[in-house]
């Protein structure tokens, strides 16, 4: 894996601008839910098509899951995103991230012959905004920059601390 | 990210000494809390603009900005002495009743259970009932009423009180009887009127399944025995129960709509048991019932005798023998909450055409009905359009010179772009009259147990379920409850006798010009329709 120290100062920039951008919009999805005391994602789920429409009606079946789903929804994406800005954990973050937002267009992806009650806000054909998000994130899983533009710096180190006085 | 693989290049750097890290790293390393309280600094500005932009709407409108409070607290009665309630009439409606009551058949309770919805029932209020006489016509039916009122099950944890259940044959056995208190008429339209007059006279307090029509006759006489005792009565619309509806008639009394001069009432509906077929299973069998298991005599009762037959038991709605088909079945209910929000009352006239346009069955009732009520005292007309072939989403709108309130499962108030009140607020692009300006809907998010068709149609009117303290309440069972608490501590129940004459009148000059093929006049000197 490559890190920080053979980024130019240009490519270690732009990683970390675009790993913030998405961080941003990760965490302020997960806090307009939180704030929002009607939120649940049986309006999501109750749209899926495709694949995983099956599993998503299950989940809106069972009161117990359902609320599972909300929960891990709002906490994950709060958490995903704040790790993403403050470079903490990063790549877990990523990952999990895209894993997430790859759920999302699983559930409603603009294939062709799928029909959704909402009208999207631009004009997709098999690729859509969540689908390039989530394989941004994937790219900055690959291209690490947490540890030295983050919070996971100070992790590092203190790895390394108790390696070296293990030794 | 923490594997030593990706550390090399670093650890080069940093490892003469932990303490000699340099502050450049330090300052990059924590560069992203500062966006973070960025971050968070701009949340709270939006939520604060939100609010802002919230409060100065609901202001301009008066609107109470509090969750509905459950209205249960603090009007927690003495339960007091245990009141005997017998059911006359033991179909499909009665299943809700009995729930409403406080019994539940063993069966739903197992569903009830599977689909996680039994402990919203069984945190309903116990009414300190007991349910100790059915009567049905239909063996079957009639057991399982029996069956209910001895199931154990109860809220409020366990049985209280266990009195024998008795099947009666015919309802005059039941008023007979000392050990009856009050009764639940829910059997087909053409019983209403009577057994109510039967029950009053028998000193059994009435809580009686809408429509209370069939004839002018049985209204006037039904109205004046009512009126004339002390019994406690209660007609069978229950949407005033729900948080909705009071929320409506906070923004009524407030006056925000302007002056109303039109309102819309509709019924849209498109499928077989919607339009009163049904007698067949899922499977597409006759349902069980035959002249060895149904008196068919007690059930046809003043009707013109005609032979047993399973089409008319199950889909008695489609015969005017048997009521008004869907002024009485449903438009009843759109009146009630109309007349309950504005109480206009009888209509000076009324208009009504219709006709059988596609369910071409061997039914007499019209599938597509337009009725107009005027009230040119009132300066507003009431229209009732309903389809049984279309269920094309229309809703239940009053509509206002400054706002228009559409009242269905949620309440929206969207603003009209030539409003004179709000002309100002519209101009200065606080309000946005393309969409709701305001939104209740306490149950969102949340899921409801409805299935069928017929059942969503029935929620969307807001005929099923409200939410208090965030939980799913039975509106049927508030309704019966404030039956219950007027007999126990006296007090006006909401469907009283005055109301339900004055539905009674509007629709059966509906009902009337609609057979008659004429406008039907109301004359308050003589107290007919003309």
């Amino acid at each position: 894996m490559k890190d920080n120290e053979t980024y130019t100062s240009l490519q270690l920039t732009g990683l970390v601008i675009l790993r913030i951008l998405i961080g941003w919009h990760l965490l302020y999805e997960g806090i307009a839910k939180l704030l929002n005391p009607y939120w649940s994602s049986t309006g999501f789920l109750s749209e899926s098509k495709w694949i995983l429409s099956g599993f998503s009606e299950w989940v809106i079946s069972n009161p117990g899951i359902l609320n599972v789903v909300d929960f891990v929804n709002i906490w994950g994406l709060i958490a995903i995103g704040t790790g993403l800005i403050v470079g903490l954990f990063t790549r877990t973050a990523a990952i999990s991230g895209a894993i997430l937002l790859f759920a999302y267009y699983l559930n409603n992806p603009p294939l062709i012959g799928l029909e959704y009650m909402m009208p999207a806000e631009g004009s997709y054909l098999i690729i859509n905004k969540t689908l390039i998000e989530a394989v941004a994130l994937f790219v900055l899983a690959i291209f690490p920059t947490g540890s030295s533009v983050g919070l996971d710096f100070f992790i590092v180190r203190l790895k390394k601390l108790t390696r070296k006085e293990t030794k | 990210m923490t594997k030593d693989k990706g550390q090399k290049p670093g650890e080069k750097k940093n490892l003469p000494e932990k303490s000699k890290i340099s502050r450049r790293t330090i300052i990059k390393a924590l560069a992203g809390l500062p966006v973070l309280g960025f971050f968070a600094y701009k949340v709270l500005e939006k939520n604060s603009y939100d609010q802002n932009k919230k409060n100065m709407v609901l202001e301009e409108l008066g609107i109470d900005q509090s969750e509905t409070p459950d209205e249960r607290k603090g009007k927690t009665r003495k339960n007091g002495d245990l009141i005997r309630v017998g059911i006359i009439g033991y179909g499909n409606r009665s299943h809700a009743l009995a729930r409403g009551l406080g019994f539940i058949h063993p069966e739903d309770a197992e569903d009830k259970k599977r689909d996680d919805t039994i402990t919203d029932w069984l945190s309903q209020d116990n009414l300190n009932v007991a349910l100790t006489g059915i009567c049905d016509v239909f063996d079957m039916h009639a057991f399982r009423g029996m069956t209910t009122a001895r199931n154990e099950l109860q809220p409020g944890g366990g049985a209280g009180v266990n009195l024998p259940v008795k099947r009666y044959r015919h309802y005059s056995e039941m008023l007979e009887s000392n050990e009856i208190d009050a009764v639940v008429i829910a059997t087909p339209e053409h019983h209403h009127a009577q057994i109510t007059i039967d029950a009053v006279q028998a000193g059994k307090h009435v809580y009686c399944e809408k429509s209370f029509i069939r004839t002018e006759d049985e209204l006037y006489q039904a109205y004046n025995v009512v009126k004339n005792s002390n019994i406690v009565f209660q007609l069978g619309h229950q949407i005033t129960k729900n948080v909705i509806f009071q929320k409506a008639r906070d923004i009524i009394d407030k006056n925000i709509l302007g002056k109303i001069s039109l309102i819309e009432t509709t019924t849209n509906r498109n499928t077989a048991s919607g339009a009163w077929i049904r007698h067949l299973d899922i499977n597409g069998n006759p349902k069980p019932g035959d002249e060895k298991t149904i008196d068919w005599d007690q059930w046809l009762g003043s009707r013109p005798k005609v032979p047993f037959s399973i089409d008319r038991y199950y889909n008695w709605t489609k015969w005017f023998d048997y009521g008004t088909g869907l002024i009485g079945q449903l438009f009843t209910h759109e009146f009630d909450a109309v007349n309950q929000l504005l109480r206009i009352g009888i209509p000076k006239s009324v208009v009504s055409l219709g006709g059988i346009y596609y369910w071409k069955d061997n039914r007499e009732i019209p599938d597509v009905l337009q009725c107009i009520f005027d009230y040119p005292d009132r300066d507003l007309t009431l229209m009732y359009s309903a389809s049984l072939a279309s269920s094309r989403q229309r809703g239940r709108v009053f509509m206002g010179h400054d706002a228009s309130m559409e009242l269905g499962g949620t309440l929206n108030i969207t603003v009209d772009g030539d409003s004179t009140r709000f002309r100002e607020k519209i101009a200065d692009g606080i309000i946005d009259p393309s969409h709701p300006m305001f939104s209740y809907n306490p149950g969102s998010g949340k899921i409801d147990a409805v299935t069928s068709a017929t059942e969503k149609y029935y929620a969307s009117r807001g005929l099923t379920y409200t939410y208090m303290g965030g939980r799913p309440v039975d509106v049927t069972h508030l309704h019966i409850k404030e039956w219950i608490d007027c007999i126990r501590n006296g007090g006006e129940t909401t469907a009283n006798i005055e109301r339900t004459f004055e539905e009674g009148v509007a629709s059966m000059m509906a009902h009337k010009s609609y057979i008659e093929k004429r406008r039907v006049e109301w004359d308050p000197v003589k107290g007919k329709i003309v």
